[in-house]
Protein backbone atom coordinates (compact mmCIF):
# COMPACT_ATOMS: atom_id res chain seq x y z
CA UNK A 1 0.00 0.00 0.00
CA UNK A 2 2.90 2.29 0.80
CA UNK A 3 4.29 1.45 -2.57
CA UNK A 4 1.62 2.32 -4.27
CA UNK A 5 1.10 5.57 -2.62
CA UNK A 6 4.69 6.64 -3.63
CA UNK A 7 4.40 5.15 -7.03
CA UNK A 8 1.37 7.38 -7.31
CA UNK A 9 2.97 10.13 -6.08
CA UNK A 10 5.96 9.86 -8.13
CA UNK A 11 3.65 9.62 -11.16
CA UNK A 12 2.04 12.67 -10.16
CA UNK A 13 5.19 14.64 -9.98
CA UNK A 14 6.17 14.17 -13.05
CA UNK A 15 2.93 14.37 -14.86
CA UNK A 16 2.95 17.93 -13.33
CA UNK A 17 6.75 18.60 -14.11
CA UNK A 18 5.82 17.41 -18.18
CA UNK A 19 2.81 20.23 -17.90
CA UNK A 20 4.48 22.72 -16.29
CA UNK A 21 7.38 22.11 -19.53
CA UNK A 22 4.50 21.77 -21.97
CA UNK A 23 2.98 24.99 -20.71
CA UNK A 24 6.40 26.88 -21.08
CA UNK A 25 6.64 25.82 -24.28
CA UNK A 26 3.62 27.29 -25.88
CA UNK A 27 4.07 30.63 -23.82
CA UNK A 28 7.55 30.47 -24.95
CA UNK A 29 6.24 30.09 -29.10
CA UNK A 30 3.51 32.46 -28.84
CA UNK A 31 6.26 35.41 -27.45
CA UNK A 32 6.55 36.44 -31.43
CA UNK A 33 3.04 35.80 -32.53
CA UNK A 34 -0.18 37.92 -33.39
CA UNK A 35 -1.71 39.15 -31.80
CA UNK A 36 0.66 40.49 -29.56
CA UNK A 37 -2.17 41.50 -26.72
CA UNK A 38 -0.24 45.48 -26.13
CA UNK A 39 -3.52 46.39 -23.83
CA UNK A 40 -3.06 43.47 -21.54
CA UNK A 41 0.76 43.38 -21.34
CA UNK A 42 0.83 47.13 -20.66
CA UNK A 43 -1.79 46.16 -17.93
CA UNK A 44 0.93 42.96 -16.73
CA UNK A 45 4.16 45.52 -16.63
CA UNK A 46 2.28 47.93 -15.22
CA UNK A 47 0.69 45.74 -12.14
CA UNK A 48 4.19 43.88 -11.97
CA UNK A 49 6.14 46.50 -12.56
CA UNK A 50 4.98 50.23 -11.43
CA UNK A 51 2.97 48.95 -8.88
CA UNK A 52 6.15 46.80 -7.12
CA UNK A 53 8.15 49.93 -7.19
CA UNK A 54 7.85 50.76 -3.49
CA UNK A 55 8.38 47.77 -1.70
CA UNK A 56 11.23 46.79 -3.98
CA UNK A 57 12.70 50.41 -2.94
CA UNK A 58 12.00 49.62 0.45
CA UNK A 59 13.75 46.56 0.18
CA UNK A 60 17.10 47.48 -1.68
CA UNK A 61 17.36 50.50 0.71
CA UNK A 62 17.39 48.32 4.21
CA UNK A 63 19.27 45.73 2.73
CA UNK A 64 21.23 48.21 0.83
CA UNK A 65 21.78 49.76 4.88
CA UNK A 66 22.43 46.67 6.44
CA UNK A 67 25.15 45.34 4.50
CA UNK A 68 26.81 48.27 4.79
CA UNK A 69 26.18 47.99 8.37
CA UNK A 70 27.64 44.40 8.79
CA UNK A 71 30.84 45.31 6.50
CA UNK A 72 31.93 48.77 8.37
CA UNK A 73 32.34 46.56 11.50
CA UNK A 74 33.81 43.44 9.77
CA UNK A 75 36.07 45.98 8.05
CA UNK A 76 37.30 48.27 10.81
CA UNK A 77 39.77 45.92 12.18
CA UNK A 78 41.43 45.49 9.35
CA UNK A 79 41.12 50.13 8.09
CA UNK A 80 39.51 48.88 5.23
CA UNK A 81 36.35 50.83 5.82
CA UNK A 82 36.87 52.63 2.41
CA UNK A 83 35.79 49.66 0.60
CA UNK A 84 32.51 49.37 1.90
CA UNK A 85 31.00 50.95 -1.44
CA UNK A 86 32.54 47.91 -3.16
CA UNK A 87 31.27 45.04 -1.08
CA UNK A 88 27.77 46.51 -0.93
CA UNK A 89 27.90 46.67 -4.50
CA UNK A 90 28.78 42.78 -5.26
CA UNK A 91 26.53 41.68 -3.15
CA UNK A 92 23.94 43.12 -4.12
CA UNK A 93 24.01 43.11 -7.91
CA UNK A 94 25.13 39.73 -8.21
CA UNK A 95 23.54 38.40 -5.45
CA UNK A 96 21.23 40.23 -3.15
CA UNK A 97 19.87 42.41 -5.32
CA UNK A 98 18.22 39.77 -7.53
CA UNK A 99 17.33 36.86 -5.58
CA UNK A 100 15.30 39.33 -2.74
CA UNK A 101 13.42 41.76 -5.52
CA UNK A 102 12.53 38.03 -7.10
CA UNK A 103 11.45 36.80 -3.67
CA UNK A 104 9.03 40.29 -3.20
CA UNK A 105 7.79 39.99 -7.05
CA UNK A 106 7.42 36.74 -6.25
CA UNK A 107 4.90 37.52 -2.80
CA UNK A 108 3.31 39.98 -4.39
CA UNK A 109 2.81 39.35 -8.05
CA UNK A 110 2.86 35.79 -8.51
CA UNK A 111 0.43 35.03 -5.40
CA UNK A 112 -1.92 37.70 -7.44
CA UNK A 113 -1.18 36.10 -10.87
CA UNK A 114 -2.25 32.67 -9.55
CA UNK A 115 -5.53 33.79 -7.55
CA UNK A 116 -6.58 35.73 -10.79
CA UNK A 117 -5.92 33.06 -13.09
CA UNK A 118 -7.63 30.38 -10.46
CA UNK A 119 -11.02 32.84 -9.88
CA UNK A 120 -11.39 33.00 -13.82
CA UNK A 121 -10.69 29.66 -13.94
CA UNK A 122 -13.41 28.62 -11.44
CA UNK A 123 -15.78 31.11 -12.60
CA UNK A 124 -15.84 29.18 -16.04
CA UNK A 125 -14.13 32.84 -17.94
CA UNK A 126 -11.07 30.91 -18.90
CA UNK A 127 -13.45 28.41 -20.77
CA UNK A 128 -15.55 31.56 -21.92
CA UNK A 129 -12.45 32.96 -23.49
CA UNK A 130 -11.82 29.51 -25.14
CA UNK A 131 -15.38 29.17 -26.42
CA UNK A 132 -15.07 33.44 -28.01
CA UNK A 133 -11.81 31.93 -30.52
CA UNK A 134 -8.82 33.18 -27.69
CA UNK A 135 -5.46 31.30 -27.45
CA UNK A 136 -5.34 31.33 -23.69
CA UNK A 137 -1.20 30.53 -23.69
CA UNK A 138 -1.33 33.75 -25.89
CA UNK A 139 -3.43 35.91 -24.08
CA UNK A 140 -2.91 35.08 -19.88
CA UNK A 141 0.31 33.32 -19.82
CA UNK A 142 3.14 34.46 -22.48
CA UNK A 143 1.88 38.12 -21.74
CA UNK A 144 2.53 37.80 -18.55
CA UNK A 145 5.70 36.04 -18.76
CA UNK A 146 7.02 38.85 -21.22
CA UNK A 147 6.06 41.51 -18.83
CA UNK A 148 7.84 39.49 -15.90
CA UNK A 149 11.02 39.06 -17.70
CA UNK A 150 10.75 42.55 -19.15
CA UNK A 151 10.12 44.14 -15.63
CA UNK A 152 12.59 41.67 -12.94
CA UNK A 153 15.28 43.16 -14.14
CA UNK A 154 14.55 46.78 -14.36
CA UNK A 155 12.96 45.81 -10.78
CA UNK A 156 16.59 44.60 -9.56
CA UNK A 157 18.82 47.67 -11.15
CA UNK A 158 16.20 49.64 -9.07
CA UNK A 159 17.08 47.47 -5.65
CA UNK A 160 20.69 47.75 -6.78
CA UNK A 161 20.25 51.22 -7.06
CA UNK A 162 18.57 52.28 -4.46
CA UNK A 163 21.01 49.43 -1.98
CA UNK A 164 23.60 51.74 -2.97
CA UNK A 165 22.10 55.40 -2.11
CA UNK A 166 21.28 53.05 1.30
CA UNK A 167 24.74 51.84 2.06
CA UNK A 168 25.84 55.35 1.14
CA UNK A 169 23.44 56.91 3.98
CA UNK A 170 24.92 54.16 6.54
CA UNK A 171 28.84 54.99 5.75
CA UNK A 172 28.06 58.20 5.01
CA UNK A 173 26.75 58.40 8.85
CA UNK A 174 30.04 56.62 10.45
CA UNK A 175 31.52 59.32 9.22
CA UNK A 176 33.12 57.25 5.29
CA UNK A 177 34.78 59.58 2.72
CA UNK A 178 31.52 59.91 0.13
CA UNK A 179 34.39 59.80 -2.42
CA UNK A 180 36.26 56.59 -0.85
CA UNK A 181 32.56 55.00 -1.02
CA UNK A 182 31.86 55.43 -4.81
CA UNK A 183 35.08 54.69 -6.23
CA UNK A 184 35.49 51.24 -4.55
CA UNK A 185 32.55 49.85 -6.09
CA UNK A 186 34.47 49.97 -9.64
CA UNK A 187 37.53 48.50 -8.11
CA UNK A 188 35.60 45.51 -6.82
CA UNK A 189 32.91 44.32 -9.76
CA UNK A 190 33.68 43.67 -13.04
CA UNK A 191 31.34 43.87 -16.36
CA UNK A 192 30.14 39.93 -16.23
CA UNK A 193 28.57 40.98 -12.82
CA UNK A 194 26.73 43.44 -14.68
CA UNK A 195 25.92 40.98 -16.95
CA UNK A 196 24.78 38.00 -14.15
CA UNK A 197 22.95 41.19 -12.21
CA UNK A 198 20.24 41.08 -15.17
CA UNK A 199 20.27 37.80 -16.33
CA UNK A 200 19.66 36.17 -13.24
CA UNK A 201 16.51 38.72 -12.31
CA UNK A 202 14.77 38.22 -15.97
CA UNK A 203 15.00 34.35 -15.17
CA UNK A 204 13.42 35.15 -11.84
CA UNK A 205 10.84 36.50 -13.84
CA UNK A 206 10.20 33.42 -15.95
CA UNK A 207 9.95 31.19 -13.07
CA UNK A 208 7.42 33.49 -11.03
CA UNK A 209 5.53 33.53 -14.43
CA UNK A 210 5.50 30.26 -15.34
CA UNK A 211 4.81 28.77 -11.86
CA UNK A 212 1.84 31.66 -10.78
CA UNK A 213 0.13 30.71 -14.37
CA UNK A 214 0.24 27.03 -13.99
CA UNK A 215 -0.59 26.27 -10.73
CA UNK A 216 -3.65 29.30 -11.23
CA UNK A 217 -4.46 27.71 -14.19
CA UNK A 218 -4.92 24.02 -12.82
CA UNK A 219 -7.28 25.75 -9.98
CA UNK A 220 -9.76 23.31 -8.82
CA UNK A 221 -12.57 24.14 -5.99
CA UNK A 222 -13.74 27.06 -5.61
CA UNK A 223 -12.39 30.04 -3.03
CA UNK A 224 -10.34 27.53 -1.07
CA UNK A 225 -8.83 26.48 -4.37
CA UNK A 226 -7.93 29.38 -5.22
CA UNK A 227 -6.52 30.48 -1.46
CA UNK A 228 -4.76 27.25 -1.77
CA UNK A 229 -3.05 28.36 -5.59
CA UNK A 230 -1.92 31.34 -4.21
CA UNK A 231 0.09 29.62 -1.40
CA UNK A 232 1.40 27.13 -3.38
CA UNK A 233 2.56 29.42 -6.60
CA UNK A 234 4.10 31.79 -3.65
CA UNK A 235 6.14 29.11 -1.88
CA UNK A 236 7.06 26.57 -5.32
CA UNK A 237 8.00 29.92 -6.76
CA UNK A 238 10.61 31.16 -4.14
CA UNK A 239 12.29 27.94 -3.54
CA UNK A 240 12.73 27.39 -7.24
CA UNK A 241 14.29 30.80 -7.52
CA UNK A 242 16.51 29.65 -4.21
CA UNK A 243 17.55 26.51 -6.32
CA UNK A 244 18.10 28.22 -9.60
CA UNK A 245 20.42 30.93 -7.93
CA UNK A 246 22.63 28.61 -7.01
CA UNK A 247 22.79 26.67 -10.23
CA UNK A 248 23.32 30.01 -12.36
CA UNK A 249 25.97 31.07 -10.13
CA UNK A 250 27.73 28.14 -10.78
CA UNK A 251 27.61 28.45 -14.23
CA UNK A 252 28.86 32.21 -14.01
CA UNK A 253 31.65 31.08 -12.02
CA UNK A 254 32.24 28.62 -14.63
CA UNK A 255 32.32 31.21 -17.71
CA UNK A 256 34.28 33.57 -15.27
CA UNK B 1 -22.39 14.84 -50.62
CA UNK B 2 -23.68 17.40 -48.38
CA UNK B 3 -22.54 17.23 -44.81
CA UNK B 4 -24.47 16.44 -42.24
CA UNK B 5 -26.25 19.88 -40.33
CA UNK B 6 -26.57 19.94 -36.70
CA UNK B 7 -24.71 18.67 -33.88
CA UNK B 8 -24.30 14.89 -33.06
CA UNK B 9 -23.43 12.83 -29.99
CA UNK B 10 -22.88 9.07 -30.66
CA UNK B 11 -21.83 6.40 -27.96
CA UNK B 12 -20.05 8.99 -25.67
CA UNK B 13 -18.40 8.08 -22.59
CA UNK B 14 -16.70 10.25 -20.27
CA UNK B 15 -15.66 9.53 -17.03
CA UNK B 16 -14.32 12.10 -14.21
CA UNK B 17 -12.85 11.59 -11.04
CA UNK B 18 -13.23 8.28 -10.95
CA UNK B 19 -17.15 7.85 -11.73
CA UNK B 20 -18.69 7.75 -14.98
CA UNK B 21 -21.00 10.77 -15.76
CA UNK B 22 -21.47 9.53 -19.77
CA UNK B 23 -21.73 5.65 -20.63
CA UNK B 24 -22.49 5.21 -24.56
CA UNK B 25 -24.47 8.59 -24.30
CA UNK B 26 -26.06 9.88 -27.98
CA UNK B 27 -28.01 12.81 -28.54
CA UNK B 28 -28.91 14.74 -31.53
CA UNK B 29 -29.76 18.64 -32.03
CA UNK B 30 -30.85 19.18 -35.76
CA UNK B 31 -31.30 23.00 -36.83
CA UNK B 32 -33.61 25.05 -35.84
CA UNK B 33 -35.44 22.26 -33.08
CA UNK B 34 -34.71 23.77 -29.62
CA UNK B 35 -33.50 20.88 -26.71
CA UNK B 36 -33.29 21.07 -23.26
CA UNK B 37 -31.65 18.27 -21.44
CA UNK B 38 -33.01 17.32 -18.28
CA UNK B 39 -31.85 15.26 -15.01
CA UNK B 40 -30.75 15.60 -11.42
CA UNK B 41 -28.37 17.86 -10.18
CA UNK B 42 -24.75 16.00 -10.70
CA UNK B 43 -26.31 14.18 -13.21
CA UNK B 44 -23.67 15.53 -15.87
CA UNK B 45 -25.71 17.77 -18.10
CA UNK B 46 -22.91 20.79 -17.83
CA UNK B 47 -20.11 18.45 -19.24
CA UNK B 48 -22.31 17.20 -21.91
CA UNK B 49 -22.25 20.92 -22.90
CA UNK B 50 -18.73 21.15 -22.31
CA UNK B 51 -17.87 18.00 -24.84
CA UNK B 52 -19.88 20.21 -27.60
CA UNK B 53 -17.87 22.94 -27.43
CA UNK B 54 -14.28 20.81 -27.12
CA UNK B 55 -13.78 22.22 -23.48
CA UNK B 56 -13.56 18.60 -22.65
CA UNK B 57 -12.46 15.53 -24.57
CA UNK B 58 -14.61 12.31 -24.10
CA UNK B 59 -12.78 8.99 -23.26
CA UNK B 60 -14.48 7.38 -26.47
CA UNK B 61 -17.04 7.89 -28.92
CA UNK B 62 -17.93 10.83 -31.40
CA UNK B 63 -19.29 14.12 -31.09
CA UNK B 64 -19.47 16.18 -34.65
CA UNK B 65 -20.84 19.66 -35.35
CA UNK B 66 -22.76 20.22 -38.69
CA UNK B 67 -20.41 17.06 -39.75
CA UNK B 68 -17.23 18.02 -38.37
CA UNK B 69 -15.57 15.33 -36.29
CA UNK B 70 -14.45 17.18 -33.03
CA UNK B 71 -11.55 14.38 -32.52
CA UNK B 72 -8.10 14.95 -33.06
CA UNK B 73 -8.47 19.06 -33.51
CA UNK B 74 -6.27 21.09 -32.19
CA UNK B 75 -6.97 24.49 -30.33
CA UNK B 76 -7.10 26.58 -33.68
CA UNK B 77 -8.81 23.93 -35.56
CA UNK B 78 -11.43 23.57 -32.61
CA UNK B 79 -11.62 27.78 -32.65
CA UNK B 80 -13.20 27.46 -36.62
CA UNK B 81 -15.74 24.76 -35.03
CA UNK B 82 -16.71 26.86 -32.34
CA UNK B 83 -17.36 30.09 -34.50
CA UNK B 84 -21.16 28.48 -35.08
CA UNK B 85 -21.45 28.37 -31.26
CA UNK B 86 -22.36 30.37 -28.04
CA UNK B 87 -22.30 29.88 -24.43
CA UNK B 88 -24.27 31.58 -21.69
CA UNK B 89 -22.38 29.90 -19.10
CA UNK B 90 -24.24 29.28 -15.46
CA UNK B 91 -23.03 32.37 -14.32
CA UNK B 92 -22.98 34.37 -17.40
CA UNK B 93 -18.71 33.89 -16.97
CA UNK B 94 -18.53 37.84 -18.12
CA UNK B 95 -14.88 38.91 -17.86
CA UNK B 96 -14.51 41.33 -15.05
CA UNK B 97 -11.73 43.29 -16.07
CA UNK B 98 -13.37 44.46 -18.65
CA UNK B 99 -16.44 46.42 -19.52
CA UNK B 100 -19.98 45.20 -20.34
CA UNK B 101 -19.09 46.60 -23.97
CA UNK B 102 -15.60 45.20 -23.89
CA UNK B 103 -17.39 41.53 -23.43
CA UNK B 104 -20.07 41.97 -25.88
CA UNK B 105 -17.55 42.97 -28.40
CA UNK B 106 -14.69 40.42 -27.11
CA UNK B 107 -15.10 37.63 -29.77
CA UNK B 108 -15.18 40.23 -32.57
CA UNK B 109 -12.01 41.84 -30.95
CA UNK B 110 -10.72 38.54 -31.04
CA UNK B 111 -11.27 37.65 -34.70
CA UNK B 112 -9.61 41.56 -35.55
CA UNK B 113 -11.77 41.76 -38.63
CA UNK B 114 -13.71 44.46 -38.27
CA UNK B 115 -12.75 48.42 -36.45
CA UNK B 116 -13.44 49.39 -33.12
CA UNK B 117 -16.65 51.76 -33.96
CA UNK B 118 -18.12 48.80 -36.15
CA UNK B 119 -17.59 46.18 -32.80
CA UNK B 120 -19.28 49.40 -30.66
CA UNK B 121 -22.16 49.69 -33.08
CA UNK B 122 -22.83 45.61 -32.82
CA UNK B 123 -22.40 45.44 -28.84
CA UNK B 124 -24.49 48.72 -28.52
CA UNK B 125 -27.21 46.41 -31.18
CA UNK B 126 -26.96 43.57 -28.55
CA UNK B 127 -27.07 44.79 -25.65
CA UNK B 128 -30.53 46.77 -26.92
CA UNK B 129 -31.97 43.72 -27.93
CA UNK B 130 -30.93 42.21 -24.12
CA UNK B 131 -32.20 45.80 -22.65
CA UNK B 132 -29.04 46.36 -21.50
CA UNK B 133 -27.84 49.35 -23.78
CA UNK B 134 -27.23 52.12 -20.89
CA UNK B 135 -25.02 49.19 -19.13
CA UNK B 136 -22.13 49.36 -21.74
CA UNK B 137 -19.72 51.35 -19.91
CA UNK B 138 -20.52 49.12 -16.58
CA UNK B 139 -18.46 46.74 -15.16
CA UNK B 140 -19.91 43.15 -14.64
CA UNK B 141 -19.29 43.77 -10.80
CA UNK B 142 -21.69 47.06 -11.18
CA UNK B 143 -24.49 44.62 -12.30
CA UNK B 144 -27.08 42.17 -10.80
CA UNK B 145 -27.01 38.21 -11.41
CA UNK B 146 -29.96 38.80 -14.08
CA UNK B 147 -28.08 41.67 -15.69
CA UNK B 148 -25.32 39.47 -16.04
CA UNK B 149 -27.17 36.32 -17.88
CA UNK B 150 -28.64 39.01 -19.98
CA UNK B 151 -25.07 40.32 -20.48
CA UNK B 152 -23.77 36.69 -21.29
CA UNK B 153 -26.34 36.55 -23.82
CA UNK B 154 -25.64 39.30 -25.91
CA UNK B 155 -22.39 38.44 -25.74
CA UNK B 156 -22.86 34.90 -27.58
CA UNK B 157 -25.21 36.67 -30.18
CA UNK B 158 -22.29 39.38 -30.98
CA UNK B 159 -20.81 37.00 -33.45
CA UNK B 160 -24.05 35.37 -35.01
CA UNK B 161 -23.58 31.83 -33.85
CA UNK B 162 -25.89 29.21 -35.30
CA UNK B 163 -26.00 27.42 -32.19
CA UNK B 164 -26.70 29.04 -28.24
CA UNK B 165 -26.02 26.58 -25.46
CA UNK B 166 -27.48 27.64 -21.90
CA UNK B 167 -26.22 26.49 -19.14
CA UNK B 168 -28.98 26.98 -16.20
CA UNK B 169 -29.76 30.18 -17.71
CA UNK B 170 -32.79 31.12 -15.19
CA UNK B 171 -31.11 29.68 -11.68
CA UNK B 172 -31.13 31.83 -9.02
CA UNK B 173 -33.37 34.75 -10.87
CA UNK B 174 -36.40 35.85 -9.29
CA UNK B 175 -39.66 35.84 -11.55
CA UNK B 176 -38.88 38.96 -13.92
CA UNK B 177 -35.43 37.41 -14.68
CA UNK B 178 -37.23 34.20 -15.53
CA UNK B 179 -39.48 35.89 -17.46
CA UNK B 180 -37.15 38.39 -19.13
CA UNK B 181 -34.60 35.18 -20.02
CA UNK B 182 -37.72 32.94 -21.17
CA UNK B 183 -38.94 35.84 -23.22
CA UNK B 184 -35.00 36.63 -24.74
CA UNK B 185 -34.98 32.94 -25.91
CA UNK B 186 -37.84 32.85 -27.44
CA UNK B 187 -36.77 35.77 -29.72
CA UNK B 188 -34.10 34.12 -30.19
CA UNK B 189 -35.57 31.37 -32.10
CA UNK B 190 -38.12 33.49 -33.74
CA UNK B 191 -34.58 34.21 -35.35
CA UNK B 192 -33.86 30.97 -36.58
CA UNK B 193 -31.42 30.31 -34.25
CA UNK B 194 -31.10 26.65 -32.60
CA UNK B 195 -30.72 26.17 -28.83
CA UNK B 196 -29.73 23.76 -26.29
CA UNK B 197 -30.53 24.10 -23.04
CA UNK B 198 -29.76 22.35 -19.48
CA UNK B 199 -32.23 23.36 -16.85
CA UNK B 200 -34.01 22.27 -13.84
CA UNK B 201 -36.08 24.94 -14.46
CA UNK B 202 -39.58 22.70 -16.09
CA UNK B 203 -41.72 26.13 -16.83
CA UNK B 204 -38.59 27.63 -18.94
CA UNK B 205 -38.07 24.32 -20.34
CA UNK B 206 -41.83 23.53 -21.26
CA UNK B 207 -42.46 27.50 -22.84
CA UNK B 208 -38.54 27.26 -25.04
CA UNK B 209 -38.46 23.90 -26.12
CA UNK B 210 -39.39 21.45 -28.34
CA UNK B 211 -37.56 18.31 -27.75
CA UNK B 212 -36.17 17.04 -24.42
CA UNK B 213 -33.45 14.40 -23.78
CA UNK B 214 -33.48 12.54 -20.02
CA UNK B 215 -29.85 11.49 -18.67
CA UNK B 216 -29.79 9.21 -15.93
CA UNK B 217 -27.39 7.43 -14.47
CA UNK B 218 -25.09 8.50 -17.19
CA UNK B 219 -27.17 7.16 -19.79
CA UNK B 220 -30.07 8.64 -22.26
CA UNK B 221 -33.36 7.66 -19.85
CA UNK B 222 -35.56 9.39 -22.66
CA UNK B 223 -35.55 11.37 -25.74
CA UNK B 224 -39.03 13.52 -27.25
CA UNK B 225 -41.81 15.62 -27.19
CA UNK B 226 -42.83 17.30 -23.88
CA UNK B 227 -46.19 15.53 -24.51
CA UNK B 228 -44.11 11.74 -24.74
CA UNK B 229 -42.19 12.58 -21.91
CA UNK B 230 -45.37 13.51 -19.40
CA UNK B 231 -46.90 10.40 -20.44
CA UNK B 232 -43.81 7.95 -20.60
CA UNK B 233 -43.19 5.14 -17.69
CA UNK B 234 -39.85 5.42 -17.39
CA UNK B 235 -39.47 5.72 -13.09
CA UNK B 236 -36.46 7.84 -13.49
CA UNK B 237 -38.65 10.77 -15.28
CA UNK B 238 -41.73 9.86 -13.62
CA UNK B 239 -39.72 10.28 -9.97
CA UNK B 240 -38.14 13.67 -11.47
CA UNK B 241 -42.07 15.39 -11.79
CA UNK B 242 -43.11 13.93 -8.98
CA UNK B 243 -40.81 13.26 -6.20
CA UNK B 244 -41.66 10.67 -3.24
CA UNK B 245 -40.25 10.12 0.22
CA UNK B 246 -38.05 7.09 -1.72
CA UNK B 247 -36.26 9.99 -3.20
CA UNK B 248 -34.96 12.19 -0.22
CA UNK B 249 -31.45 12.15 -0.05
CA UNK B 250 -31.28 9.57 -2.92
CA UNK B 251 -29.03 11.03 -5.56
CA UNK B 252 -25.88 11.57 -3.81
CA UNK B 253 -23.02 12.05 -7.06
CA UNK B 254 -19.94 12.07 -5.13
CA UNK B 255 -16.29 11.37 -6.75
CA UNK B 256 -14.41 7.94 -6.19
CA UNK B 257 -11.45 8.70 -3.69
Amino acid sequence: MPLKLAENTLKLFFFEIQALFALTWRALRNIFRRPFYYREFATQMDKIGVESLFIISLTGLFTGMVMALQALIQLKPFAATSYVGGMVAVTMVKELGPVLSALMVSGRVGSAISAELGTMVVTEQVDAMRVEGTDIVKRLVTTRLKALVIAMPLLAMVTDGISLIGGYIMSFSYGINPVMYWKSIPQFMVFQDLIEGVFKPAFFGGIIAMISCYVGLNTSGGAAGVGNSAKRAVVLASVLILVSDFFLTKIFIVFR
Amino acid sequence: MAPESGIRMEKVCFDFGGRKILEDFNLFLERGVNRTILGVSGAGKTTILKLLLGLLTPDSGTISIDGTPLAGLRENELVRVRKHIAIVFQGGALFDSMTVGENVGYRLFEEGKLTEPEIERIAREKLSFVGLEQAIDLYPAELSGGMKKRVAIARALASDPDYIFFDEPTTGLDPIGVYNIRHLMNRLQQEGKTTLMVTHDMETAFAVSQRFSFLHEARLAFEGTREEMLTCSVPAITEFFAPTEQSLFRYNHLPEH
